[in-house]
């Protein structure tokens, strides 16, 4: 590739042709204040934070979008640009609420940090409010239109990332905003509930419909048993809360931290992560062998699962009825586990910690009341925990380390890779291997199906049976594996597919911000944990083997099906 | 309930056209009166594309409408040329007369009143638009007498 060298505040630097200003500037550390650009998004240049004075040009240039040229002169701290960059982020204040201490995004808001490298200290200009409500009607996602700053990043990840689109720019001029069409309110647009776009909101335009107060007012109640049950991912997202580096793995802090909260029992949904295996790796099997639809595709995602249903109901038949792990937790909590101890499932709570806002939807479902009760109470995200444990003074990073609780706390190497994009592929192809051949598997780390590219492939040898799988994440990605199978081009059994970029490592219920970097280090966190871990397939887990025995059957058995499988609707 | 049927024909006109969405939009615009929810969401399912894109199209430009509008649309010039030859007078004058005021519709649904940007027209400056008319040289009298003159063709055409 080509380069090109220029000077930037008088320093020269040499960079490969196409690269941007703002990128170039990185290189000899200078860090270019901006506000809409993200690194996952294209440049679209909304905020014009980041503007630079190029020699000759008679316009300010926006660095994030601006490519460098041979010999170009750049300043990046003349007076001209440091006064254009305070105008732009008063203008951007005077039509934000700064209400910042009742504000969710305090301690994470973007503007408010640039705003305080601008050395922002008087705004010269009036409030003015934006147009548009509270938009409370999703059980997910809260839109708050009247702190928004037009950064579009919440519409590019919607398009780009997911090939969703459910929000839009809408108007023009002073009055341009974002909403769904015909402020018919997110939950009645194809919003999948994914969060990806809380997760790159630069302010509280958007944040997830918080369980917090209904967890306090359980864990309150003396009449309840509250138990809780953490997802795969949050183990190696939430030290990032307290300012432990990115893919810090603290499950067993994790733990002592949820038994401090108050739960009266701490569970791991790793455990029905296993068991979703079980029930998976035989659906797919039977599939297989009596001519079944194939490819299967996971239902683990319920960002996904809200995806299909919108835009590809007739492939419904190929999802797996396979509940969640969540939903498989919350329908045995209060069947298996209340039997088991003798406690009234009435008095059960069943809270989930997940790296998802779309699991709180799912929750909701009318489907999931298999137990006779709606099976999961409440639905907290990684972000919501760490706010409640802060709350209570519990400092993550310093805390014992502790055990989940027998039974449904215990779990298997398979099911902690659930938290990263190919990783129920990986468990699954783990048991089915074994179930298949009746022979060990020698070597557990199918790397084949590893990995951050948005599509894989692979082709596994089952001791001469030949399994063909892809893996897609992010839900763009996740569209393509679907034209391909309307197209009648999709010659795989099995098809892994997770919402989120990276899959739940990288959910709109992880912590902010994530990035491509990020997303790396929480999954090589969760592999991490895998080879830590003695067990590593779902079906040598000795708690599922005694579920099995004392109260399901067998996988896929009736009473599996009643508690663990689920129908899905056309929207 | 508007016939849905016809958005198939109109997006057909434009199959072969690279950014189509523009002219169909204008098509449907004159076939339904207004770009309303269940006529873009149809568009929508026709073209494949979001409704989020398509409706951030029609919100964008003046001259499409989410609602329903009179059957004469009003448009006041509210830039400065006009503004310096005392536009502000003839607005308030047609206010008065027609009872609205700006993105208003009458209740006889005869005129919906709104402003324009620039037309062009400084030289006769104040100007306003009615439907595809331009008027110039107004002061707010003239402008009442334009506005009757619609109104008593109105109703001798019902």
């Amino acid at each position: 590739m080509n380069k090109v060298t220029l000077t930037i505040d008088g320093r020269s630097v040499t960079v490969p042709e196409g690269t941007t200003v703002l990128d170039a500037a990185e290189r000899i550390n200078i860090t270019i204040p901006r506000l809409c650009h993200h690194p996952d998004l294209n440049p679209v240049s909304a905020c014009r934070i980041c503007v630079v004075e190029v020699k000759g040009d008679r316009l300010l240039r926006t660095a994030c979008s601006w490519k460098v040229q041979e010999g170009m002169e750049v300043s990046t701290n003349s007076k001209v640009v440091r006064d254009s960059r305070k105008m732009a982020m008063e203008l951007l204040l005077s039509r934000h609420p700064m209400r910042c201490t009742e504000c969710v995004r305090n301690g994470s808001c973007e503007l408010r940090a640039c705003a305080d490298q601008l050395g922002i200290r008087e705004i010269s200009f009036e409030y003015h409010q934006r147009q548009g409500g509270l938009d409370t009607s999703s059980p997910s996602i809260v839109r708050d239109p009247s702190k928004c700053i037009l950064c579009r990043r919440c519409v590019q990840t919607c398009a780009m990332v997911q090939s969703v689109s459910a929000l839009g720019m809408e108007g023009r001029g002073y009055e341009v905003w974002v909403d769904t069409p015909f402020a018919q309110g997110m939950a009645d647009v194809p919003c999948v509930a994914c969060g990806q776009c809380i997760d790159r909101c630069p302010v509280a335009a958007l944040y997830e419909n918080s369980h917090i107060d209904r967890v306090w007012r359980a864990l309150d109640d003396p009449n309840l048993h509250v138990v809780v049950q953490t997802a795969p991912a949050v183990r190696v997202a939430v030290g990032e809360e307290f300012g432990l580096p990115a893919g810090a793995l603290v499950t067993d802090k994790l733990v002592a931290g949820l038994r401090r909260l108050g739960f009266d029992k701490v569970f791991d949904t790793d455990f029905t992560a296993d068991l979703t295996i079980m029930e998976e790796g035989h659906e797919l099997l039977s599939r297989i062998k009596n001519g079944g639809k194939l490819p299967m595709l996971t239902s683990c995602s319920p960002g996904w699962i809200n995806f299909i249903e919108h835009f590809f109901p007739t492939l419904l038949p190929h999802v797996s009825s396979c509940k969640s792990p969540q939903q498989m937790f919350g329908a045995l909590a209060k069947t298996y586990y209340a039997e088991k101890h003798g406690i009234d499932p009435k008095a059960l709570y069943v809270v989930s910690v997940m790296p998802c806002t779309a699991k709180k939807w799912e929750s909701g479902r009318p489907e999931m009341t298999s137990s006779g009760f709606q099976d999961v109470d409440a639905v907290l995200t990684t972000r919501e925990l760490a706010t409640m444990m802060k709350q209570v003074g519990i400092d993550l990073p310093n805390l014992p380390e502790e055990e989940y609780d027998a039974p449904l706390g215990i779990s298997t190497g398979a099911a902690v890779i659930f938290g990263a994009t190919g990783g129920v592929m990986e468990a699954a192809l783990r048991t089915v291997y074994e179930v298949v051949t009746k022979k060990p598997l020698e070597n557990v780390d199918i790397t084949a199906v590893r990995g951050l590219e948005g599509v894989r492939e692979a082709e596994v040898d089952l001791d001469g049976v030949k399994v063909r799988a892809a893996v897609a994440n992010g839900l763009a990605n996740a569209r393509k594996l679907m034209d391909k199978i309307v197209a009648g081009e999709a010659d795989y059994h099995f098809i892994e597919i997770m919402a989120c970029p990276g899959g739940c490592i990288g959910g709109g219920g992880q912590p902010i911000p994530t990035s491509a970097e990020i997303r790396k280090k929480r999954a090589e966190a969760i592999y991490k944990a895998d080879r830590g871990l003695k067990i590593r397939k779902s079906h040598e887990n000795p708690a599922i083997q005694q579920l099995y025995k004392e109260y399901l059957g067998e996988p896929n058995s009736h009473r599996a099906h009643e508690l663990l499988h689920t129908h899905y609707t056309a929207k | 309930m508007p016939d849905l049927a016809k958005i198939h024909d109109i997006v057909k006109v434009y199959e072969k056209t690279p950014t189509p969405l523009i002219y169909i939009l204008k098509d449907v615009q004159k076939e339904f009166g207004a770009l309303t929810e269940p006529v873009l969401s149809e568009v929508a399912r026709i073209t494949q594309m979001p409704l989020s894109e398509i409706y951030g199209v029609a919100t964008f430009y003046s001259l499409f409408t989410t609602q329903p509008k009179g059957k004469h649309v009003v448009r006041c010039c509210n830039n400065a040329p006009c503004h310096v030859r005392n536009s502000k007078e003839v607005l308030q004058k047609i206010k008065e007369y027609l009872q609205l005021e700006i993105g208003g519709t009458t209740a006889d649904g005869l005129f919906t009143l709104e402003f324009t940007s620039c037309l062009g027209l400084c030289a006769v400056a104040p100007v306003m638009m009615v439907d595809n008319e331009v008027y110039g040289n107004l002061t707010p009298e003239k402008a009442v007498a334009i506005l009757k003159d619609y109104k008593l063709k109105g109703s001798s055409n019902a």
